[in-house]
């Protein structure tokens, strides 16, 4: 079969779905490969680099749409492209099918197929085609570079001849995989970093990357990030509330802010509202990447750069992987090329698309001319650190009181049904044992008792030495036969002797052992 | 010597053998406890030998020269690595003793009885007490020697499967005859018949057959266990013996018999439940073996074992300042513990804080890790138990992992459908790097995979124990 990657037709995309190198794997997996002239030189591939392994170069895109059984792109379909998906093609690019009912409907009603990046599960058998996430990880991090460009200041304090420069300081709102790029390029680079997510299991990440997490002290803010496929969902009003406020206190000291929150299927909630911007300091900047939902900044204008009256600046780009488009080609080429494997179990160049499988089964959106979205929820949980364990709740001096008198209260009833039925049992074998009897078994139950109190006192490291003297002392069943050994009886002497030479082997052996062993414990 | 003054020289002999048991509280004064121990045997044996009851004096010396011989030979040079076959043996001695003087009183009792009047008045010793018994006497003797020899039985058998296993005589995976428990149920309920059979009047034979079917449910039961539950096997057949000794003391109506029972007795059933509670499990469910029913799939785990050469465990041990060695079974099936002591010479030389975390079910006998770092010189103050060490590993440089697999395995905590689900173990994937000494990939005596092997900090370090320290010994000076 053959795979076609088309330039793509938005305006300023420099990306392309499909590099020299991923095209050499592709045809390891028995694939022909197909690409328009100039769909690399944005991202700097030239049709030469493609030919040169043997990828057919065409000049115009309506041929290689025919062409190509599979067509993989960046952008989600615009213009002309949709209508050159025909029967039993497949479409593989990020296609927003949230938003894309039509063009769903419209690509079912044609026969073809189509597999949505951004619905690759967050499993870890698909981490290897989250090309979500490897497009957020660049977005991250271009999104500090394109800060600390319009910044006047460096990142990293220093102590120079001229004087001294105070560290930049910088909070990472939403430390998903852009918040936690951004997070690692901003410390790396040498500013103070403070990061805050709604999910604060992530606290532990955010604090390994070196930054510092904002903490929300709001009980409510216990969301499970691993019910919902490791993304965040939406909070309530009184925790907003207390984040804006929170916000608010931190807005005047932050030079640089960068706001990556989004919840799937939802416009970017607004977390740095007007007043946060007109507070903070002049030559501040403010990073969006939730520009293209509608931003998380109020004053945010999608695709531009704007500033503010008291001079802070606001970038709301929304192409950040492109302008990075080296480097993001080369991983969304990787994410489509894993993707492909999937689907060519046979290593044969033929596509068999298995709809068992959890991920092929939820990046599918059209399939056999049917819309296929939204997937049922994968079988295996999403990849989310594990929900911190709920700390013991403190208790108050009465909570704790009350408690204690109710264990005190279960424990003396215990103690209480424990002597009642023991009580008992000695009564019914006192009324029937002779007694002689009796007064054996009082030393009997005295002695496990004192046996139950010592024991308990007994070191855990001494425990082996604690068995070999139990062992020596067992050997005290000697006197038994000791006491028999005096019969007239020959059978009774014979087994009385036996016994007396193992029950001496018992106690000499066990004792010398138990000394040994002791004398071996020592102090530093 | 009087019966006055024997009995006096008895409870002196309780008391000493109290204060023994009591001084194993701390290793200083463990070693004077011992003496109250030796002191107090040598006064109850030779009053009983010097008192009135006894006699045949040549038989009988002949008997404790001989095994004093043994036994001082065999204590003298056992290896710390042998220990728990050593105790399991001795365990068996005290079953069969008991199994033996139990038939004897039987026996003696079937004379006496068969004895007129006139005879009887001559009697001396334990035969003059039987004479004094009348039926209801002799009916709870007759239950007393049942359970001795029953129990007597079960000890012998049990202890010299345990042994095998110990010494590697016996294959150490868990075996039953087809049918399971029905065998030892039904052995069970045979014995009992054949008891009230006995206390009913039928002859010693019934208690002969006693002794062998307890002996069969010994060996059974025994076999059904596998290694690792060793510890509690041992506990509790140290517990069994005891009740044995016990119940002869009842037939024989000697306190001195029975406090030293009870005492054995119940310090085996402690060390039991304290070993049972250490792997978060039923007693019952550990003697009757095998791990209980399956909760569901276990968790996924991702990633990959990396291994590790011994440079970099040496290079990351330089660096470290805190490490926390965790030993188990398989440092001493290596024979390992003197390189662990010798490498913990070397690192505390060199002023790094080096310590020990021993799990309570470490090895096949309670307390066995402890003996052996003893053995090798390792100070006992650097070695911890569990709940003393586990809250610093957080601040741990370096966790080393020596032949332990199921007490440092995650999965008890996070995976609630593991088998050893709740059962606490050692949290050596809190520290900054694992190393995991281990001579395979295979999963630990359980089969539980363990997901620590797999975390991100943790480094396998492939290899029999002993060698693999010994070529870090080497780069390490």
């Amino acid at each position: 079969m053959k795979i076609g990657a088309p330039r793509e037709l938005h305006e300023g995309e420099a990306r392309v779905a499909m590099t020299p190198e991923s095209a050499a794997q592709l045809q390891k997996l028995g694939y022909e490969c197909l690409v328009e002239s100039g769909a690399g030189a944005a991202a700097g591939f030239s049709d030469a680099a493609y030919e040169a392994i043997g990828v057919k170069v065409y000049k115009t895109p309506a041929p290689l749409w025919k062409a190509a059984d599979i067509v993989i792109k960046v952008r989600p379909p615009e213009g002309p492209e949709l209508k050159r998906l025909t029967k039993d093609k497949l479409l593989i690019s990020f296609f927003n099918p949230a938003e894309s009912e039509e063009a769903m409907q419209q690509a079912a009603k044609q026969g073809g197929n189509v597999i949505a990046m951004e619905m690759v599960p967050r499993i870890s058998r698909a981490q290897k085609m989250d090309a979500l996430s490897s497009m957020a990880n660049i977005a991250g991090y271009r999104a500090v570079i394109e800060a600390g460009n319009n910044f006047g200041r460096f990142f990293t304090g220093q102590v120079t001849a001229a004087g001294k420069v105070p560290p930049a300081k910088v909070l990472v709102v939403g430390a998903g995989v852009a918040g936690l790029a951004a997070i690692g390029t901003s410390t790396s680079l040498g500013a103070i970093t403070y990061a805050f997510d709604v999910r604060p299991e992530v606290a532990e990440q955010i604090e390994s990357m070196g930054a510092e997490f904002v903490f929300l002290d709001f009980e409510e803010s216990q969301q499970d990030g691993a019910a919902t496929g490791g993304y965040a969902a939406p909070s309530s009003p009184e925790f907003r509330e207390k984040q804006l406020e929170k916000f608010r206190e931190l807005a005047p000291e932050m030079d640089i802010v960068i706001t990556t929150a989004l919840i799937p299927g939802r416009p970017a909630p607004k977390l740095w509202l007007k007043d946060m911007v007109e507070a903070m300091k002049p030559g501040s900047v403010v990073v969006d990447l939730a520009a293209e939902r509608g931003g998380n900044c109020d004053l945010t204008v999608a695709d531009e750069k704007i500033v503010t009256d008291n001079d802070v600046t606001i970038i709301g780009y929304t192409d950040f992987p492109s302008r990075m488009a080296a480097q993001s080609s080369t991983l969304y080429a990787n994410n489509v090329r894993h993707m492909m494997a999937d689907l060519t179990p046979e290593k044969d160049g033929v596509v068999v698309q298995n709809m068992e499988d959890d991920v092929i089964r939820g990046a599918t959106v059209v399939h056999d001319g049917e819309i296929t979205y939204p997937p049922p929820p994968p079988k295996v949980q999403a990849i989310a650190a594990q929900k911190p364990k709920d700390k013991p709740k403190e208790l108050t001096p009465e909570e704790r009181k009350a408690q204690e008198a109710a264990a005190f209260r279960e424990a003396t009833r215990f103690q209480i049904q424990m002597l009642v039925g023991g009580g008992i049992l000695m009564l019914i074998l006192g009324a029937f044992a002779p007694a002689s009897f009796m007064s054996h078994f009082i030393v009997f139950v005295l002695a496990c008792f004192v046996g139950f109190q010592v024991i308990w006192n007994v070191s855990h490291a001494l425990h082996t030495p604690l068995m070999a003297v139990t062992n020596a002392i067992s050997g005290i069943i000697i006197i038994g036969a000791l006491l028999q050994i005096g019969s007239g009886h020959w059978l009774v002497v014979v087994l009385a002797a036996i016994s007396v030479l193992i029950a001496s082997i018992n106690i000499v052996g066990g004792f010398m052992v138990t000394r040994r062993m002791l004398a071996m414990f020592q102090k530093s | 010597m009087g019966i006055g003054i024997v009995s006096a020289a008895y409870i002196a002999a309780t008391v000493l053998f109290i204060l023994s048991l009591g001084g194993l509280s701390n290793q200083e004064s463990a070693k004077r406890a011992v003496w109250y121990g030796i002191v107090g045997m040598a006064i109850a044996v030779f009053a009983t030998i010097f008192g009135p009851d006894s006699g045949n004096y040549l038989v009988l010396i002949i008997m404790m020269v001989i095994a004093a011989v043994i036994g001082a030979y065999v204590a003298g040079r056992v290896q710390m690595t042998e220990m728990p076959q050593l105790v399991a043996a001795l365990h068996s001695f005290v079953g069969l003793a008991a199994v033996f003087i139990g038939l004897n009183a039987d026996f003696e009792l079937h004379s006496v009885l068969a004895m007129d009047e006139a005879t009887r008045e001559t009697l001396t010793g334990f035969a003059k007490k039987l004479a004094q018994k009348d039926g209801a006497e002799i009916a709870i003797l007759k239950v007393e020697v049942f359970l001795g020899i029953f129990i007597g039985a079960i000890t012998f058998t049990g202890s010299v499967v345990a042994f095998g296993k110990l010494a590697g005589k016996i294959d150490g995976k868990p075996k039953k005859l087809p049918g399971g428990h029905m065998w030892n149920a039904v052995s069970a309920a045979a014995c009992l018949i054949l008891g009230i059979a006995y206390i009913a009047g039928a002859g010693v034979w019934t208690m002969v057959l006693v002794a062998i079917i307890a002996g069969f449910i010994g060996w059974h039961l025994i076999m059904g266990i596998g290694g690792a539950d060793m510890p509690v096997v041992v506990s509790m057949l140290n517990s069994y013996s005891g009740w044995a000794a016990a119940a002869i003391g009842f037939t024989l109506g000697n306190d001195l018999l029975i406090v030293t029972g009870a005492l054995v007795g119940s310090s085996g059933a402690i060390l039991s439940y304290i070993m049972c509670r250490a792997m978060n499990r039923h007693f019952v469910s550990v003697i009757l073996g095998g791990f209980g029913g399956d909760g569901g799939p276990a968790m996924e785990i991702d990633g990959e074992m990396v291994a590790i050469d011994a440079d970099s465990v040496a290079a990351a041990l330089e660096d470290a300042d805190n490490v926390i060695i965790v030993p188990g079974y398989g440092m001493a099936v290596a024979q390992a513990q003197q390189s662990v002591s010798e490498l913990t010479k070397r690192l505390r030389a060199k002023g790094k804080t080096v310590r020990f975390g021993i799990h309570p079910v470490a090895g096949r006998l309670p307390g066995h890790m402890n003996v052996l770092l003893a053995e090798a010189k390792v100070p006992y103050d650097i070695v911890l138990e569990m709940d003393e060490i586990n809250d610093d590993f957080p601040e741990t440089d370096v966790a080393i992992v020596i032949g332990s697999n199921d007490i440092v395995n995650p999965a008890a905590q996070e995976d609630p459908n593991s088998p050893i689900a709740g059962m606490p173990v050692l949290e050596v994937w809190k520290a900054k790097q694992v190393f995991v000494s281990k001579r395979g990939q295979g999963t630990g005596y359980s089969g539980i995979e363990n997901p620590l092997f797999y975390k991100e900090n943790t480094r396998m370090f492939y290899g029999d124990a002993k060698a693999s320290l010994d070529q870090l010994l080497t780069i390490i000076s």
